[in-house]
């Protein structure tokens, strides 16, 4: 059983929390103190049916104000898969809380109104989906119930969809015609869409093949943390000296010849460690730990490449920003720490390009600022060099966070562009 | 020929991002600790620790917030597991905080020291100059939980404020912290309670008895079934009896309930949570049963 992550784009209209409901009701996830809990509420407040966005609307706030504030995790699992949903509310803070959850997905789910079609918000959850590179875009056409489970309707709605997708970078797309109210097409097919041959979306979501989506060519090994047991229980360690990282690409096994960067000495890896012992082979997401052959002068914030494939060393910076900071704004000569893989440093933006438009990918080229949940393309220098790959090639090298010097908080999310 | 496919199992993912979490503590922070309780979720995380330094042993101190109230068998194992590790453990007792009246003890029937622990909790933190603390949450726990970072800030009240935290990207954690302030870290994130099962399944983690099915005299209360021992203030109308049961969470007793139940290995126990239809806070806490928003409450002071 391995995992899936996925995002869930769409506002409460679109029936995304009666779907998350009935995902996790179906699979059992939902349990009976949980749904009880929810009943009372949903009857306190007298609504009709069963409020089911109650059970990810876990904050005082959002109960009072009946709005969803953050990315909420929930979880379930089938015989075949575990699922992580980030959901994602639909209206305040959107596109930070959409970067943030899409960032992790390996798949998103992007919710259409059948009545209402392709709106504003539909375009802008697929062009966030592309943005960050989330591998398998689903568009769940919902309330067919309410449309007469019309084929034309779908069609229309499919090519619509289609036309506008091509202008984006969507690796895998997917159309599903479902009700999420009676559950057509969600867990099982629906009798009532016999002109619809695809499988359901439960069934999509446990066989869509992702293992393929990470990088396995690209050998990229961030240091982490050096391993040296000065005491040691057991004298057989007493000389041990392990770099331990979490593999970011490609695939490393013991006698593999390496580049260390910065200082590009090659060596050999030794052995791959861990504390069950060492293994024939490395790749992400696995967490080890590498010996090699030679005594290098390693610490964390370096990298391990192959010598005929490495990352690009880069002071200078292209790359698509999101902003996430309310307080202040993103401007040129703005001062920033960077946070890229295992190494920090200070960041200057020498130049913003432009604004980008997410409802209408219009590029606004006189913008002079990046404010609260906007996107822009932007020049960063570097105080030291990164070893960087571009975001549609590695999402683990090519994505970087901008943290504010003065509050500390992170407010902005960088994915490169153009650095191989 | 036949393509290797790279796929990797559920547990080894979440291993592989629990370790990647820890390293990351023990590289960014000065003074890192991991809050130990003898409870199933902060032995999984000493594993985890365990296999993130190896061979090295694990760079910081455990600290476990004492109630007093602690089942024995709970204490023995702590302290047994500390020692094999070779591991240093902080202790901080509510009895102390009461003693020097930094908090008052609740009084009547349903008393419990539950609330009390934060500010045991938080005095350490800043008695012992802690800038990050490990705990074993999830969030699949509880709701308010479901919205909380993996590295979760904390100001120098220890207060968390989930309307204003930080953003979280790919696995790239913000450590950076002023003087006072704290991270409270949850590699456990997200494991569901199956996840953790499993995994002591998997790696053959030995979990105090209290989690095994074995006969106890005990009475009900809302539902739940509460223990016969001297800092369980029972009514007369709360008659003693005697049942086969088992912990699903091991905390205060005063608000920790049993479940009935016969499953005395971890494959039975993996086979009865399964099936279950509640959720173990709701099963067996009382502490969260107060209110709605309990344990966002609590979070917003500085609980766990």
């Amino acid at each position: 059983m391995d995992i899936l992550r996925f995002a869930t784009a769409g506002s409460v209209d679109d029936g995304k929390s009666t779907l998350i409901g009935r995902l996790l009701y179906d699979s059992k996830a939902i349990f009976e103190d949980q749904l009880e809990a929810v009943e009372r509420t949903s009857r306190d407040r007298g609504t009709e049916y069963t409020d089911l966005s109650l059970l990810t609307d876990g904050l005082r706030a959002e109960r009072e104000q009946g709005i969803t504030i953050d990315v909420a995790y929930r979880y379930f699992a089938t015989p075949r898969r575990k699922f992580i949903i980030a959901d994602t509310p639909g209206h305040i803070q959107y596109t930070r809380n959409m970067v943030t959850g899409a960032s992790t997905a390996d798949l998103a789910i992007i919710l259409i109104d059948a009545r209402k079609g392709v709106l504003e918000q539909s375009r802008r959850h697929a062009f966030l989906t592309s943005l960050l590179r989330v591998p398998h875009l689903v568009l769940a056409v919902n309330k067919m119930d309410l449309v007469d489970y019309s084929e034309e309707r779908f069609a229309e709605i499919k090519d619509e969809f289609t036309a506008f997708a091509s202008k984006l970078n969507v690796g895998d797309l997917t159309f599903i015609p479902i009700s999420a109210l009676n559950g057509d097409n969600v867990v099982s097919r629906s009798e009532n869409m016999p002109w619809y041959l695809g499988t359901s979306l439960l069934h999509h979501l446990e066989n869509v093949h992702i293992a393929s989506d990470r990088n396995l060519t690209d050998v990229r090994f961030p240091v982490q943390y050096v391993i040296r047991p000065q005491r040691a229980t057991d004298h057989a360690f007493h000389d041990y000296r392990g770099y331990a990282g979490q593999v970011a690409g490609g695939v490393l096994k013991p006698g593999d010849e390496v580049v260390h960067l910065p200082s590009g000495l090659t060596t050999r890896i030794s052995s791959i460690d861990t504390y069950d012992g060492p293994v024939e082979e490395a790749f992400s997401p696995m967490s080890v730990t590498l010996r090699f052959e030679d005594d290098i002068d390693i610490s964390r914030g370096d990298m391990i490449a192959r010598p005929n494939n490495q990352p690009h060393v880069a002071q200078e910076l292209e790359a698509m920003v999101c902003w996430m900071a309310d307080a202040r704004a993103l401007t040129p000569r703005t001062k920033l720490m960077i946070k890229h893989t295992t190494r920090t440093a200070r960041a200057l933006v020498r130049d913003l390009h432009y604004r980008l438009d997410v409802n209408t990918l219009h590029r606004d080229e006189e913008a002079t600022s990046l404010s609260l949940n906007e996107i822009g393309r932007v020049s960063l220098r570097v105080t030291q060099p990164l070893f960087v790959d571009d975001y549609a090639r590695n999402r683990l090298t090519g994505g970087f966070i901008l943290i504010d010097e003065a509050t500390n908080t992170t407010v902005g999310a960088g994915m490169i562009l153009d650095a191989n | 020929m036949l393509q290797r496919d790279y796929t990797t199992s559920q547990l080894d993912v979440l291993e592989a991002e629990a370790i990647h979490i820890m390293r990351e503590v023990a590289a960014e922070f000065e003074r890192p600790c991991l809050l130990f309780s003898g409870g199933k979720d902060s032995i999984v995380m000493l594993r985890i620790a365990e296999k993130a330094f190896w061979p090295a042993p694990i760079p910081f101190p455990l600290m476990h917030v004492d109630t007093g109230h602690n089942f024995d068998e709970v204490i023995d194992f702590r302290d047994r597991r500390t020692a094999e590790l070779g591991a240093r453990l902080v202790v901080a007792s509510v009895q102390d905080s009461i003693d020097q009246g930094r908090v008052v003890e609740e009084t009547g029937r349903r008393a419990s020291r539950n609330r009390l622990q934060t500010t045991t909790l938080l005095d350490a933190i800043e008695e012992h100059e802690f800038d990050a603390v490990f705990g074993g949450a999830r969030r699949d726990e509880e709701k308010a939980r479901a919205k909380e970072r993996v590295f979760s800030f904390r100001d120098e009240f220890g207060q968390w404020d989930p309307k204003n935290q930080r953003p979280e990207l790919w696995n790239l954690y913000n450590a950076r912290i002023r003087k006072g302030e704290h991270i409270r870290v949850f590699p456990l994130s997200n494991w569901t309670e199956l996840d953790i099962w499993d995994y002591i399944r998997r790696e053959g983690i030995e979990i105090p008895s209290i989690y095994f099915a074995h006969t106890r005299k005990v009475f009900e209360r809302d539902g739940m079934l509460l223990p016969d021992a001297d800092v369980v203030q029972r009514g007369d109308d709360e008659p003693l009896f005697e049942a086969v049961v088992r912990y699903r969470t091991v905390g205060d007793m005063t608000c920790t309930g049993a479940v009935q139940s016969a499953a005395a290995t971890v494959e039975e126990i993996i086979e009865e949570i399964a099936a279950t239809r509640i959720t173990e806070r709701g099963a067996t806490r009382a502490d969260d049963r107060a209110s709605e928003a309990a344990m966002e409450d609590r979070k917003r002071e500085g609980y766990f």
